[in-house]
């Protein structure tokens, strides 16, 4: 790369703009965002008792006491029984732990996907990106959560039978059939949530090619890598990193949706919204079934959206401005 | 404007054809058929029900006859109700869904914008922090949690309203809340925000220094601007009806088509099932083709894409 005096004269200027990076400023903001600072407390607690469910459950998810069945909240059961006399609260953070696990993974999936196919879509602009972005719009509109049942009807009993080839080939012990579903809800999902993601990296690539500073990091004759790096990685996080914590509870709420159902997390296996369904066919009599999951349920999404709202607030360059 | 209609309706046919292919052979190849479910049917008998459906022939003969069929608008007999082609089931099921969904659509818009003009016009106060929340808390309780909520306290406690069938009036009040609620909160946000922004930009501030009153402005200026954002929300929520109403149908227990469509998955009611799947996806397109009129003549800017 040519080097001129004009261009060398740039870098002058950085310094007066240092003193506060982009994500301290955030962070800052963020500190006073009493609403968003206390979600994440809530969500932090409810992470902690659910993954740390086998240390603080007396009992099994699938433990049952028929002779007991169902009864209502008192001081041995916190949340009270089921039908089948399983603890709630032992379900309750079972079901957590799954729930949140697959809002965490199938966002991680759906992440992958939007990112790369925006980051593509953006790179290459003219008629690719065109295509590719008549694509996002086509799929945005229709009804996949169809598509997202007849795919986990189709693939139900396939774990089963890989677990099976792979102990006779190859004898090769796995749990595969144990966690199919899962596996299945993580990719099922993760394949219809990557649209918004894919939107927003696209626009922002698009719209940092033009810019000033990307140019003059070209002109500059700084190395591709620390191109991507240094200065677009910095600028399509932080909208990625807020368009995440909106997308997990749009997948929970997916995954509680198909379990309410009966298409996804299967008994005795626990999740939240396998708890709801049960806990509807049975509120006439025992409500506690209903109201427990459902409380966890809404007020973890509940969080999720107001941190997402925080951060947004906190990130966006946008709203920053004024 | 007539040649953009028929460009997007011919984009239509290869996509209902992919939707019908994979569906096709998404709900084939699954495991379990339409008379396993059921206690063990005699192997003769078994064999004369295949055969009388076809399902004895070679996959590809029966996916080229089904295409066929289809091409002729014929969407084949259902397999597990018997006598009753998926034709009729359709037609008899669909007109309850519609119902519950232009119920559910008329109370988010109704109540939605309403709201979100409110907050909007004293933003930052309590007029706005109030529906806000709740907007937000509607958001966050799922329909299926909903639902069966209210049928607790008004269907079961209170007794206001039924808490299942399709009936009488009473019956109606308690789904439609629950879909249109949902999408309300939504709808609420969406005009709050839009018409921050609109209230924001300079034609607004113009108006006003030629003396338009507040009513004014707000009607004859930033209204229709404001709510381009709900219009444009209109295809998603259209998409998310359709989902939302097989959690209500089977909650509420209503003989819609969202019912059928998930019974169908369960019973491999194969026919049905490939039916109801082209059904939804044309119905949507469709749908969705309105709302980008909609939008194309609410938003002038657009017209020149």
């Amino acid at each position: 790369m040519a080097e001129s005096p004009a261009i060398t004269t740039m870098p002058a200027a950085e310094p007066a703009e240092e003193g506060v990076s982009l994500w301290q400023d955030a962070w800052h903001r963020l500190a006073r965002n009493r609403m968003a600072i206390g979600s994440a407390i809530v969500l932090a607690i409810m992470m902690i008792l659910s993954f740390g469910a086998p240390l603080i459950a007396k009992q099994k998810y699938d433990e049952q006491n028929l002779q007991l069945g169902a009864v209502p909240p008192n001081a041995k059961y916190w949340l009270g029984t089921d039908y089948l006399g399983r603890d709630q609260f032992t379900r309750l953070l079972y079901g957590g732990r799954v729930s949140i696990t697959v809002g965490l993974v199938a966002t991680a999936v759906s992440l992958v996907i939007g990112v790369l196919y925006g980051a593509i879509a953006g790179y290459l602009g003219g008629k690719a990106d065109t295509v590719m972005m008549r694509i996002v719009d086509a799929l945005y509109s229709l009804p996949l959560a169809l598509m997202v049942i007849l795919l986990m009807v189709f693939a139900k009993d396939m774990g089963t039978n890989w677990e099976q080839f792979l102990l006779q080939k190859f004898e090769w012990k796995t749990r595969l059939g144990e966690y199919w579903n899962l596996i299945l809800i993580f990719a099922a999902i993760g394949a219809v949530e990557w649209l918004t993601m894919a939107r927003i990296v696209r626009a922002q690539v698009q719209a940092l090619r033009k810019q000033e500073f990307i140019e003059a990091a070209f002109a500059l004759g700084l190395r591709k890598r620390r191109i991507i790096l240094r200065h677009l990685l910095p600028n399509v996080l932080g909208p990625v990193v807020v368009y995440s914590t909106l997308t997990v509870p749009a997948v929970m709420l997916l995954e509680a949706f198909l379990s309410f159902l009966g298409l996804g997390v299967q008994p005795p296996m626990s999740s939240w919204g396998l708890m709801i369904n049960d806990g509807a066919q049975a509120m006439e009599e025992h409500p506690w079934l209903l109201i427990a999951p459902g409380t966890a349920l809404a007020m973890t999404l509940f969080c999720l959206n107001f941190l997402g709202d925080g951060l947004r607030d906190a990130l966006d360059v946008r709203a920053s401005k004024d | 404007m007539l040649r953009f209609i028929a460009n997007r309706l011919l984009q239509t046919i290869p996509v209902l054809f992919l939707v019908a292919t994979l569906t096709f052979f998404l709900v084939r190849l699954a495991p379990g058929g339409p008379f396993s479910a059921e206690k063990k049917v005699p192997a003769e008998i078994l064999k004369n029900l295949e055969a009388h459906f076809g399902l004895d022939k070679p996959l590809y003969v029966q996916y080229a006859e089904y295409l066929g069929n289809l091409c002729k608008g014929d969407l084949g007999p259902s397999f597990k109700y018997s006598n009753w082609s998926v034709n009729e089931l359709i037609a008899m099921s669909f007109p309850v869904s519609l119902e519950l969904g232009c119920y559910a659509i008329s109370i988010a818009m109704l109540i939605g914008i309403t709201a979100g003009l409110i907050a909007s016009l004293r933003a930052n106060t309590i007029t706005d922090h109030a529906p806000m929340s709740l907007a937000m808390l509607g958001i966050c309780v799922p329909t299926f949690v909903m639902g069966p909520l209210l049928i607790l306290i008004f269907g079961l406690t209170l007794g206001w309203f039924n808490a299942s069938g399709w009936d009488s009036a009473r019956d109606r009040v308690l789904p439609a809340l629950t879909l249109g609620g949902y999408y309300a909160a939504y709808v609420a946000r969406l005009t709050r925000g839009g018409m921050l922004e609109i209230m924001s930009q300079d034609f607004i501030r113009t108006a006003r220094a030629k003396g338009a009153d507040d009513r004014r402005v707000l009607l004859k200026h930033a209204l229709k601007g404001g709510l381009l954002p709900v219009v444009a929300f209109l295809g998603p929520a259209i998409a998310g009806l359709v989902s939302g109403s097989f959690v209500i149908e089977t909650v509420f227990q209503i003989p819609g088509l969202g019912r059928y469509f998930i019974t169908s998955v369960f019973n491999r009611d194969y026919t049905l099932v490939v039916g109801t799947v082209l059904f939804y996806f044309a119905l949507v397109v469709l749908l969705n083709l309105i709302v980008d009129i909609l939008q194309v003549w609410l938003n002038p800017k657009l017209r020149f894409e």
